[in-house]
């Protein structure tokens, strides 16, 4: 059965941007799977050149509708870094709480609409209305706790307008933090339910590989050094020791190695990796799903989602039922020269800002963004997934490859910049 | 689905920010649109969609390739009406700051271009099809937005 077939999907759905995938299969054998990310590159490493170091942020926010944050807030980090400035504590929780909104609300995003209708066999969350009008009230309530609490901090939860170098320009108010506890509170709740439906879910992919996030002390996103599952803890200025790049001729983004071999980046390798970091009211009362980590399973990627959305929820109540928030001016930038260096976990993994300054302009930067990093990974997956489905219906088929790749949350719209290599 | 307004909503070349602003939209008005809304084409959300006999299509980002100046003839061969989406739909940047690159710097990048057959100069929607509305911003406004979509519930009788 099924000895020679080929599979085309163009345009994959519910997920971030543009991507097609190929895959050939010969005498049973799966031959060249070609994941092509189909984005249009939009040359943001040629456009930052010769830009105002301290505004770059906001131009390189529009790499990504949807994680804009992380970009704005590595970007600024690394500026920074580069230009010598420490900001206070108030601004490093209000960062804090900026990329908690961003996951709140990007997490919510993938689960609800995109990964959902997989696992009760529905097209789309509209036709969840219909079948599961609570748990799609319940998608909207809790995306909405992430969106609007970014609003609150940050200005504005898409290229947000408050962030910048050295501190915020506004500071929340004390209705706005009590109105965005009470939305926070209401929504954890929402999220017990969505953990049970991930842990009883029957999906399951298993494959051995390595696994690579930022670590700190509070599992927040401000990453300090990079961890991963192959052992010692490498300072993040030492990153390009350890990725490789791989060039893929077929696709508008570079894929990566970790020291030689495929890797992930995202919540599952985040999980694995430092579960015990998360909030202490997360791992009180999420104990029966934190468990189950760590976990080989892709599939658990959802789950791990879910755990670190409960997350960000209690670790943001804490901070802003605990923190005065007072107006400061933001760190006086002195230094107009330097190199600097930034790692975040994105909702996606580990996104990476390195950023040469001259005479307060940029004169490079390079990134490396989290789907990139993972897109080696997934092809080894999808060719696993194909040779142990070989029997089913091609339909059935590139289901279960679409449905594997959704697992991922990849974001296309990020992965297809900063690309240095030549084709050959 | 008779009585209901048929949507699409595309994307090109962009960083898909007025889609996440419309998915962000729904957290307040999916009650009120699914009911007068039939989205009968926006991959972002399903899985099963459908381009042709379109009441509105909402265009997002600019268009880059061939592909995709093809695809928005299309859209307006099969759409009613037709709006421009976001600043790089509206006026094609950020998406086409290739546009202004010096000499020097478009010549570094023309292998890319070259290699992934994109047209020389970045063009914004209007300036390949005639558009009836534009909701400008980078992202969308959301009040034009909702103006907007609420315009056409109107005009094409679904909502009095």
């Amino acid at each position: 059965m099924h000895q020679d077939f080929d599979i085309n999907l163009e345009h994959i759905t519910k997920i971030e941007g543009h991507a097609d995938l190929s895959l050939k299969v010969r005498q049973g054998e799966v031959e060249d799977v070609e994941l092509k990310i189909t984005e249009n590159k939009r040359f943001y490493s040629q456009a930052v050149r010769g830009k105002p170091a301290l505004n770059v942020a906001q131009l390189v926010s529009r790499i990504c509708g949807t994680c804009s944050i992380a970009h704005l807030t590595c970007c600024l980090e690394a500026v920074e870094n580069a230009l010598k400035v420490e900001p206070s504590e108030q601004t490093k929780i209000l960062r804090k709480l900026t990329t908690y909104g961003m996951y709140i609300r990007d997490h919510a995003m993938h689960l609800y609409m995109f990964s959902l209708p997989d696992v009760f066999k529905k097209d789309s969350i509209i036709e969840m209305a219909d079948s599961h009008p609570e748990l799609v009230d319940q998608a909207f309530q809790v995306k909405a706790a992430g969106n609007n609490m970014s609003k609150m901090v940050a200005g504005r939860a898409v290229h947000s307008t408050l962030p910048m170098v050295g501190g915020f320009a506004k500071v929340p108010d004390k209705e706005g933090a009590a109105k965005t506890v009470a939305e926070l509170k209401a929504a954890r709740e929402h999220l017990f339910q969505l953990m049970q439906i991930f842990k009883d879910c029957d999906f399951k992919f298993e494959r051995e590989t390595r696994y690579v996030c930022s670590g700190n002390k509070d599992y927040s996103y401000l990453g300090d050094e990079i961890i991963s599952s192959e052992g010692v803890p490498v300072p993040k200025t030492h990153y390009l020791w350890h990725l490789q790049r791989v060039i893929i001729p077929y696709s508008t983004s570079t894929g990566f190695q970790f020291r030689g071999k495929e890797f992930m980046v995202g919540s599952l390798p985040r999980m694995n990796l430092k579960k015990d970091s998360l909030h202490k009211d997360t791992r009180r009362d999420a104990t029966s799903y934190i468990s189950l980590f760590p976990s080989k399973d892709i599939y658990n990627n959802n789950l791990a989602q879910a755990i670190e959305t409960l997350h960000a929820i209690d670790h943001s109540i804490e901070l802003l039922e605990t923190t005065e928030f007072k107006p400061e001016k933001p760190v006086e930038v002195k230094e107009k020269s330097g190199t600097g260096v930034a790692a975040i976990e994105a909702p996606r993994g580990t996104l990476y800002y390195h950023i040469e300054i001259e005479n307060s302009n940029v004169k490079e930067v390079e990134l490396v963004i989290p789907t990139a990093q993972n897109q080696v990974n997934m092809g080894f997956d999808i060719k696993k997934l194909v040779e142990e489905n070989i029997d089913r219906p091609k339909e059935e088929i590139e289901f279960e490859i679409e449905k594997l790749i959704r697992a991922y949350d990849p974001c296309m719209s990020c992965a297809t910049h900063f690309l240095k290599v030549k084709w050959t | 689905m008779a009585g209901k307004l048929k949507v699409g909503l595309f994307s090109f070349s962009c960083c898909e920010d007025s889609s996440i602003v419309f998915v962000e939209l729904l957290n307040d008005h999916y009650k009120e649109w699914l009911p007068l809304v039939d989205f009968k084409y926006a991959r972002i959300m399903k899985t099963k969609n459908d381009p042709t006999d379109l009441d509105v299509a909402f265009v997002e980002g600019a268009i880059a390739n061939e592909r995709d100046r093809q695809k928005v003839l299309d859209i307006r061969k099969n759409s009613k009406k037709v709006v421009a989406i976001g600043a790089c739909a509206c006026n094609g940047q950020p998406a086409g700051q290739r546009n202004m690159f010096d000499p020097e710097t478009k010549k570094e990048i023309q292998f890319i271009v070259d290699k992934f057959k994109m047209m020389d100069k970045v063009l914004s929607v209007p300036e390949v099809i005639p558009v009836d509305d534009q909701v400008a911003g980078c992202p969308m406004d959301e009040k034009r937005f909702i103006a907007v979509l609420e315009k056409y519930l109107v005009e094409f009788g679904i909502k009095k």
